[in-house]
């Protein structure tokens, strides 16, 4: 057991640090979910790709420098230690392009990998609808064969969609087989935003942008060139991004180890006059710690060939609780002003526009009530029960 | 970098449950605290047979000279099976201070490592007692840097029936091992400590799902409900995200890291909140049954509170976290 990295990853920190060091923006983006910091957030995943960093664990051949698993976790340490600027281009990047480097055609990799890479395409998800959350298999919109035209015809409505309301591209499942059990039956697809039929409506959240949207799909045609995997296969695909959110690629313990840095530097400004916030200080810095050393546990199993499966859940426990925790200690230590927001706050806010995005983990990628079922019937072993009455 | 025990651990590990998990040892256990340890003296022997007590003694002393991350496998063996004594005392501490020491007045390394001669240490303010100095061969005491013999005054009664507890008094001084070396080896201690926390919260957890599997209520199994998957779950995870921190300080002490104290302290904290954790839920999925002398689980619950406090309590080691990242002044040194 050790801790030790190669010469080689040495240097990839170094030189990933180097690179950091000379190009992030020296004062922070605006907010991604606004249409001038969409465009200062993509610009920022160009200027990435220049130097080859936005995908590093990609094929050369696409933008990355086939990074492997370890070399990924250390670049993601040294991003966001850097404070380089949060990714626009996550959802893609992290959710859609596993799933079409293992399921995609030569073709599709092709045609959307590269503008996925630079920026020049921006993925929204397509996952929730109004009567399907928690509770995916639900979903009800629907395609429908178009044999004359070779491809389907989309109807219905999908809902939460991350970065839909400036994003370009969405992937996500619709319904083929309205006979088949529910999660059999289901495809999925790739669409522009732009196809006709299609209405995005933002929606803002609780911190006042964008950052989601419903789309309503009105006859909307897609060629069989945009459908991802086998028709009627679409769980089975979408459940290997589920994993991939919920599990490592999503939050990489970079984040968690950077604010808890930055929660420190905060106590030493602070702390004399907040001494009873000792503790939950320590215990988000131990935490930040526990999910590094998680990590690189997890790495070393999944380079040995283990794969991710029900600790995924485990994981993704841990860090949204961590996250929120983190920052509402922060904002105590902030005291009374810490309501504030924009310019004139402290930090200009950030530790408030931290929190509010902290919020949302125990929701998104599956909420840690559905988590917490996986981990004890999954990992525990107890009975399934009737947890899911209409879910066989 | 590769962040895993090795097969050998594992094996090691897995060599540790099958001795431990035939030899009743909850009836030792019970026996111990009731003042018959012959049962537990007998384990001691079988203990020292598979190497445990020579684990951190220098191979020039018959020992293994093996790693702390060696320690932490075996201890969290020793804290899901309940094997009662002064282990962290003769196994860990004892080997540290008396090999830094390096003069033959105090307990031999030689007879350590046989796990032929018993040795406890009281160390305070941390750790005010001395587990069993009445059986001890050894009573030693650990004061302002300085190691002397001990004489052994009353027993004290714990929560935990089998720490039997004495208060000791100075006897003939042994010599001072050096701050680095005290430290170093009560970091071992506190350690040790944190896996034996973490064994016994594993175990407290593996009991509870059987439990919730077989006990039924309004005609199911009480695993069924979410109420109890859901507090189980949550052990789970603060197990799963302890372990690491213990195996990591692991290595910060055996590399001699200036951040080993730190490191330590961390996992100790965590191990401590996880075991905690996970005897409260334990007890609540047990119910009633969970409350009695009578019922094993018990053991495990009163144990989790006594470690909790020993080898520093989670204020004394957040204390030390924050000093270490801050340049504050030590709370509780």
């Amino acid at each position: 057991m050790n801790l030790d990295f190669t010469g080689e990853e040495t240097a990839f920190r170094q030189e990933a640090r180097d690179w950091l060091r000379k190009n992030v923006p020296a004062s922070p983006l605006p907010s991604m979910d606004t249409a001038e910091g969409f465009a200062a957030h993509r610009a920022w995943e160009a200027r990435l790709a220049e130097g080859r960093w936005s995908v590093v664990s990609w094929p050369e051949e696409f933008g990355g420098r086939d990074a492997s698993l370890t070399e990924w976790v250390i670049f993601e340490e040294e991003y966001y230690r850097s404070g380089a600027p949060t990714r626009v281009a996550q959802n893609g990047i992290s959710l859609l392009a596993p799933i079409v480097f293992e399921h995609g055609t030569r073709e599709q990799q092709e045609r959307f990998l590269p503008a996925m890479a630079d920026g020049t395409e921006i993925w929204a998800q397509a996952w929730s609808e109004p009567e399907a959350g928690s509770d995916l298999a639900a979903i009800r919109s629907t395609a429908v064969r178009d044999e004359a035209r070779g491809g389907w015809v989309l109807n219905g409505q999908k809902t939460w969609s991350s970065r839909a309301p400036f994003a370009h591209r969405g992937f996500g499942l619709f319904r083929t087989d309205p006979e088949a059990q529910r999660h059999r039956g289901l495809t999925y697809f790739l669409f522009p935003l732009t196809a006709d039929g299609i209405t995005v409506r933002p929606v803002p959240q609780l911190d006042g942008d964008a950052g989601f949207a419903e789309i309503f799909f009105e006859d909307v045609f897609v060629p069989d060139a945009d459908v991802l995997g086998a028709p009627g296969d679409g769980w089975r695909v979408a459940m290997s991004t589920a994993g991939n959110e919920r599990g490592l690629s999503l939050r990489s313990p970079g984040r968690f180890c950077a604010a808890a840095d930055r929660l420190l530097a905060l106590w030493r400004e602070r702390g004399q006059d907040a001494p009873q916030l000792r503790d939950r200080v320590v215990d988000a810095w131990i935490a930040a710690q526990a999910y590094r050393l998680y990590t690189w546990g997890t790495v070393t199993r999944l380079a040995s060939g283990g794969e991710m499966g029900a600790d995924g859940s485990v994981n993704k426990l841990f860090w949204s609780e961590l996250d929120i925790a983190l920052h509402e200690t922060a904002l105590d230590l902030i005291g009374p002003e810490s309501e504030l927001r924009g310019p004139g706050a402290v930090l200009d806010g950030a530790w408030m526009g931290g929190y509010l995005f902290s919020l949302a983990g125990p929701i998104y990628a599956g909420t840690n009530e559905i988590q917490r079922n996986i981990v004890a019937e999954r990992l525990l072993g107890l009975p399934r029960g009737d947890n899911r009455r209409s879910g066989r | 970098m590769r962040f895993a025990l090795t097969d050998e651990q594992r094996a090691f590990a897995r060599a540790l449950d099958d001795l431990l998990g035939g030899a009743g040892v909850p009836g030792i256990s019970r026996g111990w605290a009731a003042g018959e340890p012959g049962a537990g003296l007998k384990l001691w022997q079988r203990l020292a047979g598979m190497g445990v007590h020579a684990l951190r003694v220098p191979e020039s002393a018959g020992g293994l000279d093996a790693e702390p991350i060696d320690v932490v496998v075996a201890f969290e063996r020793l804290g899901h099976h309940l094997v009662p004594g002064p282990y962290i005392e003769s196994v860990v501490l004892a080997p540290a201070l008396l090999s830094a020491l390096g003069d033959t007045r105090g307990p031999s390394l030689e007879a350590l490592a046989e796990g032929s001669e018993i040795v406890t240490v009281s160390a305070p303010p941390m750790t005010p007692f001395a587990l069993d100095a009445d059986i001890a061969h050894h009573a030693l005491l650990l004061a302002d840097g300085r190691l002397s013999r001990a004489t052994a005054g009353d027993l004290r009664r714990s929560v935990d029936g089998s720490r039997r507890l004495f208060a000791v008094g100075a006897a003939e001084a042994l010599g001072t091992p050096g701050a680095a070396a005290v430290a170093s080896a009560l970091d071992a201690a506190a350690l040790a400590c944190g896996a034996q926390l973490l064994g016994a919260g594993e175990r407290l957890l593996a009991e509870s799902v059987e439990y919730a599997k077989s006990r039924t209520q309004f005609g199911r199994a009480i695993g069924e409900y979410q109420a109890l998957k859901h507090a189980l779950a949550d052990v789970r995870v603060a197990l799963d995200f302890a372990r690491p921190l213990l195996h990591g300080a692991a290595l910060s002490l055996g590399e001699r890291s200036p951040d080993a104290g730190r490191d330590v302290s961390a996992a100790k904290v965590a191990a401590s909140d996880a075991a905690y954790l996970a005897s409260r839920t334990a007890l609540q999925v047990h119910g009633a049954i969970g409350y009695t002398e009578e019922y094993d689980l018990g053991l495990w619950i009163t144990k989790v509170r006594a470690l909790v406090g020993a080898w520093g309590t989670p204020s004394h080691h957040r204390a030390r976290v924050l000093s270490a990242l801050t340049d504050e002044s030590p709370g509780e040194g």
